[in-house]
């Protein structure tokens, strides 16, 4: 694994490399994938004690204006107007065909100013997007062109963003001296200028999400490491840590060819939303949410103990294809491999036995739910 | 007298009165990360050299580990298959893959010593 030229750097990459970490391209970064700790450990710790995971690959946006909750609400399916100020909601981008164009977290911050920053209120609202690394380019040029038809700013906020993730991600914070450790699960806000804060992560644990300008990170960073409960941890267990709590990673377990009906995610969407509609996709949505689907996502548990990775085609027992692995892989908390992908709606409906074909080998495949291990969230 | 190979493929083959015992090197297992899964070929099965002979699957990836050379396979180690991170412990001992019978001596001759391992591991 070799320095590709053409990835980008974090901005703290000069940590990782002397936490002795193992790098890898991903969306276009060079990214810790593993420390020495190993993949394994990295993933139980998490679960038991936190982790502290670098994702400033991830983009921030915030839109701030009088129309910024009418552009998001344009834009995602999703009443933004609606929010509470410090909610957060876990949004998509659609197409018109009602395809996954990327996975959201919308937060809606508070007011805005004339100049569309904080302080008094009449700029109207401000927002926080954040945005998968693989999509942010493409999602800027989205936000960007419908914003053209509402009066919003938009804007791409440089920031290293950490996740501190698991049962004492909380106290480690507070032992840190950082407000914001009351809040409920979904929720965020900017407890200084230039950072912002919420209760959410990618792991199924408990625990935070900090934006914030690289230098304060810094010291943020040598802070909480001072804590002996917390440990870098790489993209490979943040990997298996969402796959067993059973959260998509978009690229693989949602795509543009993937509607949210089918990625059984319509609790994103509240009624009110699919009823009224006005968001891009809705006429596409609606047709879909009545006619209902082909596919859909699922949890797979493969028989034995060898992964059934993502890519891998799912046959009947009389071998024809019935599915795809979207994300597999071994579950170190689960303690057996586990997976998700999409399977047809007669195999799921009439319990059909499943397989995956590795090797030559037909393994058993049974449908599971999801998650693989309890969501640990701190709902307040 | 056991002589100890490698190939660049970052297998070791112990040979000694004509039973080759292989395995992966510990930086093979280092490269790979912690192992989850093992598959091991079946007793008496005849392997030419560049066969897949063994899976070794990672958290992340599945890999295979190639017949170094001909042979047909004798013994296979089970603990690898029960507890596959044995092989991430002790890769050059207690985690060995299996053993064959050599077909021909004589390839061994194109195998790599430890020093010429070490060069290309670097």
């Amino acid at each position: 694994m070799g320095t590709d030229e053409n990835l980008k750097s974090l901005p703290l990459d000069d940590l990782h490399k002397a936490a002795g970490a193992r790098f890898g391209g991903f969306a276009g970064w060079n990214m810790p994938i593993t420390y020495p700790l190993g993949v394994m450990k990295e993933h139980l710790h998490t679960r038991e004690k936190a982790g502290l995971f670098d994702i400033s690959h991830m983009q921030l946006f915030e839109l701030s204006g009088r129309e910024a909750a009418a552009l998001l609400s344009h834009a995602c399916p999703l009443d933004a107007a609606a929010l509470q100020q410090g909610q957060s909601k876990y949004t998509f981008f659609l197409n018109e065909q009602a395809g996954i164009l990327d996975d959201l977290i919308v937060t809606r911050l508070g007011t805005a100013g004339a100049d569309g920053t904080a302080g008094g209120d009449s700029g109207g609202d401000r927002y926080m997007v954040v945005a998968n690394a693989g999509n942010a380019a493409a999602d800027e040029a989205h936000l960007r062109h419908i914003a053209s038809g509402f009066d919003c700013r938009v804007e791409a906020l440089p920031r290293v963003f950490l996740a501190i993730q698991g049962p004492q991600a909380a106290d480690i914070l507070r032992m840190a001296g950082l407000s914001g450790t009351e809040l409920a699960f979904m929720n965020g806000f900017e407890p200084k200028p230039g950072w912002f804060m919420s209760r959410s992560g990618y792991t199924g644990e408990d625990g935070f999400e900090i934006g914030l300008p690289a230098g304060e990170a810094r010291e943020l960073v040598a802070a909480l490491l001072a804590d002996e409960r917390l440990a870098w941890i790489g993209l490979a267990a943040r990997d298996s840590l969402r796959l067993e709590a059973g959260l998509c990673l978009h690229g693989h377990d949602i795509t543009p060819d993937h509607d949210p009906v089918e990625a059984a995610l319509t609790w994103a969407i509240g009624k009110p939303v699919r009823e009224k509609g006005g968001f891009i996709g809705a006429e596409a949505l609606r047709a879909k949410l009545a006619a209902g689907t082909v596919r859909k996502r699922v949890g797979l548990k493969p028989d034995g103990r060898q992964p059934v990775r993502g890519e891998t085609v799912l046959i009947d027992a009389d071998g024809n294809e019935i599915g795809l692995v979207t994300s597999g892989g071994f579950g170190p908390s689960a303690g057996h491999p586990v997976a998700m992908g999409y399977v047809a709606r007669a195999a799921i409906d009439g319990n059909l036995p499943i397989f995956a074909e590795l090797r030559g080998n037909r393994i058993p495949v049974h449908i599971h739910p999801l998650p693989f291990t309890p969501h640990r969230y701190h709902k307040g | 007298m056991a002589t100890t190979y490698f190939t660049e493929d970052h297998e070791w083959i112990r040979v000694e009165g004509g039973v080759a015992t292989v395995g992966i090197t510990d930086h093979a297992q280092d490269q790979l990360g912690d192992l989850v899964f093992v598959q091991l070929p079946d007793v008496g099965q005849k392997l030419a050299k560049g066969d897949a002979a063994v899976v070794v699957e990672s958290v992340k990836a599945a890999s295979d580990v190639y017949a170094p050379i001909d042979g047909e396979v004798t013994e296979v180690n089970e603990a690898t298959a029960s507890d596959p991170a044995l092989v991430n412990s002790a890769a050059s001992s207690d985690g060995w893959l299996w053993k064959m019978k050599l077909a021909d001596e004589s390839q061994l001759a194109n195998l790599l010593d430890e020093a010429g391992y070490k060069a290309i591991i670097g």
